[in-house]
């Protein structure tokens, strides 16, 4: 290899995760090599237990690796302290967590805001950034109400907003859309779409196949190993302004 | 498409371009453009059955048009179709058939198998994703058939992680 390229945006040698919570050693993920590019949007799927929450937590650095490597935008981040991971996250990942994580005595836009600030930016930009996010995902006139008052639904929203607040270089999320309604979904659907067409790296746990449908890619793990990883094609495309494939009516 | 016209022409007779348009009014571009010589059809075959029936109107500059409306039997049968329940839209699924006995040909592998059908199943969802925020939101009846069309593909999906977890 001679080429120079961009680092891959995550990369993992052999990962390896056992939790050891009394009695017998559980393997949660067991030797994943997985590597994504900058802009690729991945979808991690597979059933409960199969290692994928286990595995986003340690790529953001929320949870210890057992043994390998993880490595982020080409710096080996598997080795560093706690306090190291916290500034690598405020610095390039935005993490969505299945629940929300949000800050209850700060209001919606300063949850949302605050993210951006501690990563640099300016003021107005990082307000300029909440609007926009706030406004794309429905929830403008709740950017002045503590997180306590909002639906699951709305938190949920909430986190993905500040989540992207510092246009991280990845977006790390795990089940993002468990608690929305089919609107709601819709918002999000289309915000995630945006931003990666922008240019955005997301690894996505889902069960969702609305959102995983957006992925260019999907990796299946299996008891803690993966079993798939390949490219989701685009399908036939139907016939110009008909959706056949939808439903079929029977005379 | 039978019951789908009758129902249509219990509301007002009508012929049969009219019932084209109308279908697609309702259903948008959530629904297979029909095809007009198959309505045609149906609707020859509709009145055998005299289910309906067909008056000629006179059209000046014109041939005359042939007007359908629905008969006494017709409604007869409307009413039978709307209160008997539904089947449910799933009796065979030929991918299982495949997960069972491709196996037994030696040629395939099952894991290779459901990989494969899950990502055409995201394929497609992707799909539906583009055709519901591409049609008329205001359009409900598209919307519930893009919606419900979803739904199942994702129960699909669940089921192919349930026959995948028997693997493990």
């Amino acid at each position: 290899m001679t080429i120079a390229s961009a680092p891959s945006a995550i990369h993992t040698v052999n990962l390896v995760k056992i939790y050891q919570t009394g009695g017998l050693p559980v393997h949660a993920v067991r030797g994943i090599d997985l590597r994504v590019e900058p802009g690729e949007f991945v979808a991690v799927m597979g059933p409960s237990g199969s290692g994928k929450s286990t595995l986003v937590h340690m790529l953001g650095g929320l949870d210890t690796r057992t043994s390998g490597e993880i490595w982020v935008d080409g710096k080996r981040a598997d080795t560093l302290t706690e306090s190291a991971w916290a500034i690598l996250r405020r610095q390039k990942i935005g993490f969505v967590f299945q629940f929300f994580n949000l800050v209850d005595n700060m209001t919606v836009a300063d949850n949302v805001e605050l993210p951006a600030l501690l990563g640099g930016a300016s003021a107005r930009h990082a307000r300029e950034r909440r609007q926009y996010l706030l406004g794309e995902l429905g929830l403008t006139d709740k950017a002045d109400a503590s997180p306590a008052q909002l639906s699951g639904g709305e938190q949920q929203r909430v986190a993905l907003a500040r989540a992207l607040a510092n246009q991280p270089q990845v977006l790390l999320a795990d089940e993002p859309t468990g608690n929305l309604d089919s609107r709601n979904t819709r918002d999000v659907l289309r915000v995630l779409g945006e931003v990666h067409r922008q240019g955005q790296t997301i690894v996505m746990v889902t069960h969702d196949a609305r959102v995983a449908g957006l992925a260019d890619r999907v990796v299946t793990l299996l008891d803690g190993q993966i079993v798939d990883d390949a490219a989701i094609a685009a399908v036939r495309r139907r016939p110009k302004g008909g959706a056949g494939g939808v439903v079929e009516l029977r005379g | 498409m039978r019951l789908q016209l009758l129902a249509l022409l219990s509301k007002e007779p009508a012929h049969g371009y009219e019932l084209k348009q109308a279908l697609e009014q309702v259903f948008g571009n959530a629904y297979p453009s029909p095809n007009i010589g198959q309505i045609y059809v149906t609707l020859g075959r509709l009145e055998k059955d005299g289910l309906v029936r067909s008056v000629d109107v006179e059209q000046s500059n014109r041939p005359n048009k042939k007007v359908y409306y629905c008969t006494a039997e017709g409604r007869e049968a409307l009413d039978e179709w709307v209160d008997s329940p539904t089947e449910g839209p799933r009796v065979r699924d030929e991918f299982f058939m495949k997960l069972v006995l491709a196996p037994m040909t030696g040629i395939a592998d099952r894991m290779a198998l459901i990989n494969r059908q899950r990502r055409h199943y995201l394929a497609v969802m992707r799909d539906l994703v583009e055709l519901a925020q591409q049609s008329d939101q205001e359009n409900r009846p598209a919307q519930l058939l893009i919606e419900g069309a979803m739904l199942h593909l994702q129960a699909d999906l669940d089921w192919l992680e349930r026959c995948q977890e028997d693997l493990a």
